[in-house]
């Protein structure tokens, strides 16, 4: 009996604190939840923006998005997404986010803008854990590297030429980083490809509905 | 040690009994974030915020907690707190939050926290626990931001870079003095330079401090004498 009591104290005790902490997480959610959802949906619009330059269009960004599930042809292993621009209701754009597997140091995650053309209209990495310093310089905030694609299509260069220079290719690397830039200009390489050859099939699949 | 008035404390906080340059505790998300001084700054008002609170929590309990199962609820009670300031940062500081990334939710590990819970706010009473949590939330939110400093200064050659994270959106957003600095200084050992230079800095000036002290004794016994 006397053994029982302080189990069933402490027992009760834990439960009564852990209730009180619960609430105070669940009311902070209560009040903070709209807010992010709101600033994760205005994220993704302007994360997506630079790679549209100053392509007109008039669709919401992140209302019109494709999940592509792997396998897929596309870059990566891991799900591919593709947002469908539209202007008055003819598809002018594709943005989409797939991943360099063979980075430096790990994969790299990549936003590619194309037009109806083929043609770049603007590249973001999104997320990368290559070298401060050296590979981080594929990020538009640390260097210019990336602002050279815009134009481009996959035949001007042409495919084989759609590498770094010291590969043979048209494009610049980074000085004292090559895998970096080799990876992510494949994936740009292996993007456009896929666009070419899959460009009705993915103006023609309905939007991936939130699981959510 | 039991003296509850604010200036005594924060002066131990900060200099005497520093967590982070005397106690050493919290190393992990020190060396981890403090690649700028806005990270640094971030990180440290985040863990100032949560060490005040939780010795709050941790002293107004402190008398229906029995000693076997005290540890649990102060994880209980720490880590609720840490969900909830992941909470406000998502809602209000969404870019700082994303530049300190795991580093938030990691603050549930931070030694100092249940340190100071178990040491002091577990055997005091709730205002003196409060004012040990803001002092030793200072000391080691300043030094966030001195390593912080530091770090971006000579290795980023910048200064307050991404300002706009803790005010949230246009305006002054620092200076760039050059291109690139000390690479050595932004990866993870320029961290650990960082701080032994920082400890280091410490200990030379509580020397001189000391010596001055003593010779300034020893001049006066002389006169007594």
């Amino acid at each position: 009996m006397t053994g029982r009591l302080p189990i069933l104290k402490s027992g009760a005790t834990l439960a009564a604190i852990a209730a009180i902490c619960t609430s105070l997480v669940a009311l902070t959610y209560h009040y903070t939840a709209d807010r992010i959802a709101a600033n994760d949906k205005a994220l993704l619009e302007q994360s997506l923006q630079p790679a549209l330059s100053d392509l007109f269009f008039d669709s919401g960004v992140s209302e019109s998005r494709l999940v592509v599930a792997p396998p897929h042809e596309l870059p990566g292993d891991d799900e591919a997404l593709i947002y469908r621009i539209y202007a008055q209701g003819k598809p002018v754009a594709a943005l989409f986010v797939v991943t360099a597997k063979d980075g430096f140091a790990g994969p790299i995650r990549i936003l590619l803008g194309v037009d109806m053309q083929g043609v770049v209209t603007g590249i973001r990495i999104l997320q990368h854990r290559e070298t401060p310093g050296l590979g981080d310089k594929i990020v538009s905030r640390r260097s210019d590297w990336v602002h050279q694609f815009p134009g481009h299509s996959i035949h001007d260069p042409g495919v084989e030429d759609w590498a770094i220079r010291r590969d043979g290719g048209q494009f610049d690397q980074l000085t004292g980083a090559s895998v970096t830039p080799r990876a992510v200009v494949k994936a740009m390489r292996d993007t456009l490809l896929y666009f070419e050859a899959h460009q009705e099939e993915i103006f023609a699949a309905p939007a991936t509905e939130d699981a959510t | 040690m039991n003296d509850d008035r604010l200036w005594p404390k924060l002066k131990n906080g900060v200099w005497k009994d520093n967590p982070g340059l005397v106690q050493l505790l919290g190393l992990c998300p020190l060396l981890a974030v403090t690649t700028t001084l806005v990270n640094g700054i971030g990180l440290g008002m985040a863990t100032l915020f949560v060490l005040t609170f939780s010795n709050a929590l941790v002293s107004a309990t402190r008398r229906w907690i029995l000693s076997e199962i005290r540890i649990p609820i102060y994880v209980l009670i720490i880590a609720s707190l840490v969900t909830c300031i992941e909470l406000v940062f998502k809602a209000w500081f969404p870019t700082l939050d994303r530049s300190l990334g795991i580093f938030i939710p990691l603050i549930v590990t931070n030694c100092a926290i249940v340190a100071r819970a178990e040491i002091y706010a577990s055997k005091n009473p709730v205002g003196a626990s409060i004012v040990d949590g803001l002092a030793m939330g200072t000391g080691f939110a300043l030094l966030l931001m001195v390593i912080g400093l530091f770090r971006e200064l000579f290795g980023h050659a910048s200064l307050l870079t991404d300002f706009t994270m803790l005010t949230g959106g246009e305006g002054f957003n620092g200076f760039v003095f050059a291109d690139g600095g000390l690479l050595l200084l932004i990866l993870p050992p320029g961290a650990f330079f960082a701080l032994a230079l920082a400890v280091a800095a410490k200990n030379a000036i509580d020397r001189k401090l000391r010596r001055a002290r003593n010779t300034g004794a020893t001049r006066s016994l002389r006169r007594s004498g």
